[in-house]
């Protein structure tokens, strides 16, 4: 599909149901799963929209979700039945949370990794320069002080 | 005829920066003292020939010239002029002219205020700015040329997307160029330093305002794009980790490295090749930037109009530019020597530290922004990277920075007694944790996070205060002598303490209004209250007005507080008919305290609630510490910049490089 | 070791380019979302017929033991792009023998009709999905979109957006006639 034919399909979409992220008549009585609600929406993607979740989406496909993760939860679902709920229909893509498993293995390791072999390169540079400064290297400020005691002496002398 | 004359100045700027990119090169090669000066000539030559150009897509725009293909798509006869000048930098073509244009300019600067930079390094790094800009000016006139004709002219312009026209976002695509672009001037320096073989403390020096200059405006052109999300897109957030929004935030990670590295480097010899890599690498964030926002490579909500072929010729500029520099680095840097010895607990050592955390951070961004296409590449699996990650990862990295932050400054160079600066501030770190809990005890909740990062704010924020004191001998020495002293301070000095205090601030800010942020979305029909953190609004209904080129919807609310009236907020629903599209005008009444924030959407659907609008009011603690902090961090460079010892090209080598006693930044 | 230690920058970024590199591909398109029913059996949906059509309504039971593939097509009269693709899927019907199963997705049913009574009826069912909750089964982001079911009820193809122009038709033609070969193999 080109790109113009793309965005007149998407602006099809967004005439069809003028909405405005959560609506008033979505929301749920009880507060606590209203927060839930509200929180489990902000991890949830808008499959239409150019990367926005549902819960701040006018998309009519992002208001059914919503509506749809509040019946979840009103029917007593925990959260990760609801996030499992709409994976099983649209997949992974709608998790701005990726799953642990062996294709994202690397996403979760990664920082852990470079943080270990960077603290690894820096101990190694810190080793090293301490190695050649030696037990007695004197700090900048020891080193001024000591050239200033030495001119005071000789000053003295 | 104008539109003319723009092409015409684009072509001469582009065979200046030919024969910059050359002769300069050479000439430093052979010591040809003419033909290295010719660079600046070339170099003011190729800013006034753009800045020309600039002035030409300008005027287009500003007399509204709709033969121009870029001021037909991009502007409207009856647009406010602050938004017309705008428009010049609207679109791909426009914005990538004042890419170019800065880029020039940096290094117009480099050859009018350089006075003191030896020749050949100068002749150098102008002639590695004309390389790259001759990659892009090439790209603008053979791919985008912003003056393309359209014939027969429309009766009027298609205009700017609304949600842009605003003054927050007209002025943030300047500033931010001038910060990713300006970092084009301190690769080229340390290209020409590779290519000469030498960096010492002087080039440093040298490479430091130039640095900070792009650093500042790098700061402020994101805490402005941010401040335009926050009151114009109407959710109240202000970080979305959105892939357009991180690629301009890593340059800024690797900046602020870069700024802490070189002053090792400048102060003690030492992170030489470690410096120069980061120049290098912070301007190459900032190409990939360019590059994805105008390939459409990812999924944004910010990106330009694509078009893959532009993707393609700017992936062979990135491939040249930054596979080049870097081979020329994999081929120098084991020759340059390390130098300045220093033990683990010392000043170098908690830079050290400090770079190897927000390199650590730059590449968990870029990794995470990445990996979707990663996947999509090996397994054909699609996925998304969104902010719960980010969250997750970005900040358990950023608070030992903090935390290390804190004590940094307290360590003297080369080697520092830990013990020492422990004992002093042990105190300090126990009342930030106490301040955190009581907090976290008065609000009852807040996840954990958030209590440690509060801590580590407060902890941030009292030790840089009290190294200050310590530094003017606050209440140890007479109060006279503690002024003589604050007087006596490096400028330099003080820009690290107004810095690290933003950031604390800023902390405060981030904290504040993700933690405990309260939010009411409902249906109004006139006369209902809502009340929120304390406030009763009242909603007086709906009134339609007429704007230069749009209709507005504008509600009232009357905000009172204990009954005493406090303020009354028009939150506006704006339609642009020529753009066909909505946006809504935020309406915020802000105190340091918090802001209280109401946007107005569209009147409720019929089988909902006839006649009703739907109003969703958040109430946002703290969150102008976020845009305070920022503009700290901008007048902590600012502070920084104006230090007379690091006055563009000041010092000389024969004179540079004192073992300065004073611990400065 | 130091050598190989300056070069890894280089080495990073190569790679990294790379991958830019393979996503500039113009087949690519970021936009695009894989459906996870492909390969799958079709989901768990039972709609109501339209009211005066005269076509009786679809549920999943009504593609599980066709014998032969057939295409699903989720369809509404609001939708500006499906008023193209309903020539060109009723062409399909007409001169390619296509059996077609339309949801009419989230439509006020007198549209629907008048829309339907307009164009004429190329549907062999029609489930009518009111609140849009099939499509949700269906995992759909939007209409038109497009599915080919084997003869046992399994989900093989989908395609989203209107079937108009060369390309697209091209692309679902492909894609049923190998399905029906491969029907066609393992009878």
């Amino acid at each position: 599909m080109t790109m113009r034919s793309l965005a007149a399909y998407l602006f099809v979409l967004l005439l069809a149901f003028p909405a405005f992220a959560v609506e008033p008549d979505e929301i749920l009585e009880d507060p606590v799963l209203e927060a839930r609600a509200r929180d489990l929406s902000k991890q949830l993607r808008c499959v239409v929209c150019q990367n926005q979740d549902i819960d701040s989406s006018n998309a009519g496909v992002a208001r059914d979700l919503r509506i749809l993760v509040r019946e979840r939860l009103v029917a007593g679902d925990t959260d990760e039945q609801v996030l499992d709920f709409v994976v099983a229909r649209y997949g992974d893509y709608v998790l701005f949370r990726p799953p642990w498993k062996p294709t994202t293995y690397a996403l979760w390791i990664a920082p852990f990794l470079v943080l270990a072999i960077g603290a690894t390169a820096a101990g190694a540079v810190l080793l090293r320069a301490r190695s050649k400064s030696g037990p007695f290297g004197l700090s900048v400020q020891e080193e001024a002080e000591f050239a200033d005691l030495k001119k005071h002496l000789e000053q003295e002398r | 005829m104008t539109p003319e004359i723009g092409v015409f100045a684009l072509a001469l700027a582009l065979g200046l920066a030919l024969v910059q990119s050359i002769l300069p090169m050479i000439g430093a090669a052979r010591n040809n003292a003419l033909w290295m000066g010719s660079a600046k000539a070339t170099a003011i030559g190729q800013t006034v020939f753009i800045g020309l150009s600039f002035a030409a897509l300008m005027r287009s725009f500003v007399v509204s010239d709709f033969t121009v293909r870029n001021v037909a798509e991009n502007s409207h006869s009856l647009k406010p002029m602050l938004f017309k000048i705008a428009g010049t930098w609207g679109s791909h073509e426009g914005s990538l002219l004042l890419w170019v244009l800065i880029l020039a300019a940096f290094g117009g600067g480099v050859a009018v205020f350089g006075r003191n930079i030896p020749d050949a390094l100068k002749a150098r790094t102008l002639a590695a700015q004309a390389w790259i800009s001759v990659g892009f000016l090439s790209f603008l006139l053979l791919t985008s040329n912003p003056f393309e004709r359209l014939y027969p002219p429309p009766i009027d312009g298609n205009d700017l997307n609304p949600l842009l026209q605003d003054v927050g976002l007209a002025m943030h695509p300047p500033l931010l160029y001038v910060g990713y672009v300006g970092f084009s001037i301190v690769f080229s320096f340390a290209v020409a330093a590779l290519i000469e073989g030498r960096v010492d403390a002087a080039w440093a020096r040298w490479v430091r305002p130039w640095t900070l200059a792009a650093w500042i405006s790098l700061t402020a052109g994101i805490a402005l794009g941010s401040w335009w999300a926050y009151y114009e897109l109407g959710w109240g957030g202000w970080w979305f980790w959105d892939p357009v929004e991180n690629v301009s935030f890593m340059p800024w990670l690797l900046g602020t490295a870069l700024l802490h590295s070189a002053i090792v480097t400048e102060k003690r010899g030492a992170f030489k090749s470690w410096t120069i890599l980061l120049a290098i690498l912070t301007f190459s964030l900032s190409l990939l930037g360019t590059f994805i926002v105008r390939s459409g490579l990812l999924t944004s909500v910010h990106a330009f109009a694509v078009d893959p072929e532009r993707g393609v010729y700017i992936l062979a500029l990135l491939g040249l530019s930054i596979g080049g520099s870097l081979t020329l680095y994999a081929w120098r840097a084991p020759e340059m020597e390390s130098g300045g010895v220093f033990a683990p607990v010392s000043r170098e050592a908690g830079l050290l530290i400090n770079n190897l955390l927000l390199g650590v951070a730059t590449a968990t961004v870029l990794f995470g922004t990445l990996y979707p296409l990663f996947l999509e590449a090996i397994t054909g699996d699609k996925i998304s990277v969104g902010p719960p990650f980010f969250n997750a990862s970005f900040v358990p990295i950023m608070l030992p920075l903090v935390f290390v932050m804190g004590f940094g400054p307290f360590l003297s160079w080369k080697r520092a007694d830990l013990r020492g600066v422990l004992q002093r501030l042990w105190g300090l770190l126990l009342l930030s944790f106490a301040a955190a809990a009581i907090v976290w005890y008065l609000t009852t909740g807040g996840p954990l996070l958030a209590v440690l990062s509060l801590a580590m704010a407060f902890w941030l924020f009292l030790a840089t205060l009290r190294e200050w004191a310590g530094r003017i001998r606050l209440l140890e020495a007479p109060f006279a002598e503690s002024v003589r002293r604050a007087n006596g301070l490096p400028r330099a000095s003080y820009g690290m303490t107004v810095a690290h205090l933003g950031l604390a601030i800023a902390m405060f800010g981030f904290i504040g209004s993700s933690a405990w942020k309260s939010e009411q979305v409902v249906f109004v029909s006139p006369g209902n209250e809502i009340g929120i953190a304390g406030f009763d609004v009242r909603f007086d209904g709906v009134e339609r007005r007429q704007g230069p080129n749009y209709l507005a919807d504008v509600g009232t609310l009357v905000v009172t507080r204990d009954g005493k009236p406090v303020t009354t907020l028009f939150p506006e629903r704006r339609f642009y008919p020529v753009a066909e599209s909505n946006t809504t005008e935020s309406a915020i009444r802000s105190t340091l305290a918090g802001d209280l924030y109401a946007s107005l959407a569209e009147p409720a659907a019929d089988d909902a609630k006839p006649g009703a609008w739907t109003l969703r009011i958040l109430y946002e603690p703290l969150v102008n510490f976020i845009w305070l902090g920022s503009a700290m961090l901008v007048l902590g460079g600012g502070l920084s910049l104006s230090d007379r010892r690091l006055r563009i090209g000041a010092p000389r080598r024969s004179t540079a490089a004192p073992a300065n006693a004073t611990p400065a930044e | 070791m130091k050598r190989l230690l300056v070069a890894l920058p280089l080495l990073i970024v190569i790679v990294i380019g790379g991958f830019l590199l393979w996503g500039l591909n113009p087949e690519r398109d970021p936009n695009a979302i894989p459906s996870v029913l492909i390969s799958q059996p079709a989901p768990e949906f039972d709609l109501p017929p339209l009211e005066g059509i005269g076509v009786p309504g679809l549920a999943r039971s009504d593609l599980t033991e066709t014998g032969e593939p057939v295409v699903v097509n989720v369809f509404a009269s609001w939708c500006v792009p499906c008023r193209a693709e309903h020539a060109e899927l009723t062409r399909m019907v007409r001169d390619d023998g296509v059996r077609l199963m339309g949801i009419n997705y989230k439509d006020k049913p007198k549209d629907a009709l008048r829309w339907l009574n307009n164009l004429g009826n190329p549907y062999e069912r029609i489930g009518t999905d009111l609140d849009g909750r099939a499509g949700i089964e269906w995992g759909i982001s939007g209409v038109p979109e497009t599915f080919i079911v084997d003869g046992s009820g399994t989900v093989l193809y989908r395609y989203v957006g209107p079937v108009v122009g060369d390309e697209a038709v091209e692309k679902l033609s492909t894609a049923l006639a190998q399905v029906r070969a491969n029907a066609g193999a393992g009878s």
